[in-house]
């Protein structure tokens, strides 16, 4: 019978160039809740839907601060995730300790990817089984970054992976003209339509299925040169779920209108 | 048999005689650095408005031997930052090391995070903080002189033993004793660093070398110098001390073998 023998670890290659393992992996990314990411040119934001294992359960953490200046969202094994953000709160910290400065953006990335591409280098190990969204401000500025299982990290101006990213993603793609002079609340609001799109027909977004992280440049006039990490979890996120509300219904009120004009 | 754990690994005692034990230890116990070799004498630094400004003599002493005439003692780090190390040269060569690894790793990525003088100065103080802690401490103090985050200028201190600490002029040394009181005068505390020039700072180091070389014996009449501005660093390794006039030592009495 017809057995794959080239998945059994992520240290050999199939005739084909492929290792099987790491595009396993890559599927837990996708089996994961969908995540968000934008970038303007103040501020990057963070999207997530959360999801709860059953009714009884509490929601499953999608984003989650690093440092005051930066968080990370998750889609995938999110034990995974718990290692690589533990170890990403440890650099910064070590940074902010050695050099007094919070650690560069892309300097934490690079750091992470290495890391995975080890585990697809070494016998007995297994990649991460989980794709970051990585999100906050350094002294060039705001950034968004990719991470994948297999160590590939890229800058995104606008990201989504999980289950059903590709609805979020053609989103992003239709308005990424916008994204670079979008404020702060206007930033949000994109990423929580973006994240809407993904939603199947009996699901909408609640209190507590949505989750929101945001850092960006300091307003002029304000203490300190950037406005800090801050998470929108529970409660908090009341206003704006309430402000898409009244965004999109403001939009559909015009569509239904036009609709009874055509009949 | 002898089937002790401190037996394991070693020829057996009944075929080869008893193990000389004598080769697994070292005739001393381990020893650190317990005082410099080769030294430099004073760094001075003075903060004015728009920069800081930095001298250093070019000498190297062995002991009282005038050993190295043209040691570079202060060093510039990524075109922002300098800085200026006292106490032994060969220490003042790893922290060197150290910092053009720093350097180089750090301009990897090159999108505008850089480090400061200010991130400069707290990463040698942990070094140095780290190697006392050893008790094999890297024999220095050393002035940092730039930028801090908020781009004002910034003129801090760390030394062997971890301590730092920061004023608008500072001095290693000789310097510390003899150069401070001179700019204290000069520049009183209560003056802001604002009413203090370029040309005005960079005079009084220049001064305040001419006195460090008149009564310090470890010291020399050539010298680098170093201005640090928003512009970047002008750093001037060819200084010779100017209108020297030795005609107070006449008066010196007390010294040497003169009777009266």
């Amino acid at each position: 019978m017809f057995r794959n023998n080239y998945d059994n670890d992520s240290v050999t290659f199939s005739p084909q160039g492929r290792i099987f393992q790491v595009e396993y992996a890559q599927e837990a990314v996708k089996q994961g809740s969908v995540v968000v990411g934008i970038v303007s040119k103040t501020h990057a934001v963070l999207v997530g839907l959360k999801r709860n294992a059953e009714e009884l359960s509490s929601y499953q953490k999608k984003v989650i601060a690093i440092d005051s200046h930066m968080g990370i969202a998750i889609a995938g094994l999110a034990s995974d995730a718990r290692v690589l953000s533990n170890f990403m709160k440890q650099q910064s910290l070590g940074s902010r300790l050695t050099y007094g400065r919070a650690i560069p953006l892309e300097r934490i990335v690079l750091h992470i990817g290495d890391r995975a591409q080890t585990n697809t280098q070494h016998y007995g190990r297994r990649p991460y089984g989980v794709g970051l969204l990585i999100a906050g401000v350094d002294d060039s500025g705001p950034h968004l970054f990719e991470f994948q299982p297999s160590g590939m990290t890229q800058e995104m101006v606008a990201c989504a992976i999980g289950a059903r990213s590709q609805m979020a993603r053609t989103y992003l793609e239709k308005n990424l003209e916008q994204f670079a002079d979008c404020g702060r609340d206007q930033l949000i609001g994109h990423g929580l339509k973006a994240l809407k799109e993904t939603l199947s027909q009996d699901k909408e977004l609640t209190v507590e299925n949505t989750t929101v992280g945001i850092a960006g440049l300091a307003r002029e006039g304000s203490v300190g040169k950037i406005e800090n990490f801050k998470l929108y979890d529970g409660q908090d996120i009341v206003p704006l779920l309430e402000a898409l509300e009244a965004a999109t219904s403001g939009t559909e009120a015009v569509g239904a209108e036009s609709m009874e004009v055509d009949s | 048999m002898n089937h002790l754990p401190q037996a394991w690994g070693r020829p057996r005692d009944d075929v080869y005689g008893t193990y000389d034990r004598s080769y697994l230890q070292t005739s001393t116990p381990n020893s650190h650095t317990q005082s410099p070799a080769v030294t430099g004498t004073s760094v001075l630094a003075i903060k004015f408005n728009g920069g800081v400004a930095m001298a250093a003599d070019k000498l190297a002493s062995y002991g009282s031997l005038a050993r190295f005439t043209d040691v570079k003692r202060i060093r510039v780090f990524d075109k922002t930052t300098v800085v200026g190390f006292g106490g032994d040269i060969s220490d003042m060569q790893y922290i060197d090391r150290l910092l053009d690894s720093i350097d180089v790793e750090e301009n990897y990525s090159s999108n505008g995070n850089t480090l400061n003088a200010k991130n400069v100065h707290t990463y040698l103080a942990k070094v140095l903080y780290k190697r006392r802690s050893k008790f094999d401490p890297l024999w220095n103090q050393i002035l940092v002189a730039g930028f801090d985050d908020d781009s004002k200028p910034f003129l801090s201190s760390a030394d062997l033993l971890g301590t730092t600490f920061s004023a608008p002029h500072l001095a290693t040394g000789f310097g510390a004793h003899l150069a401070i009181p001179i700019l204290r005068r000069l520049f009183p505390e209560e003056m802001p660093v604002e009413n203090i020039g370029k040309e005005e700072a960079v005079a009084a180091l220049r001064e305040c070398m001419k006195v460090l070389f008149y009564r310090d014996a470890r010291s020399l009449d050539q010298y680098s110098l170093a201005v640090v501005t928003s512009d970047g660093v002008e750093l001037k390794e060819d200084e010779k001390l100017e209108a020297q006039s030795w005609n107070f030592a006449e008066n010196i009495r007390g010294y040497g073998t003169q009777v009266n």
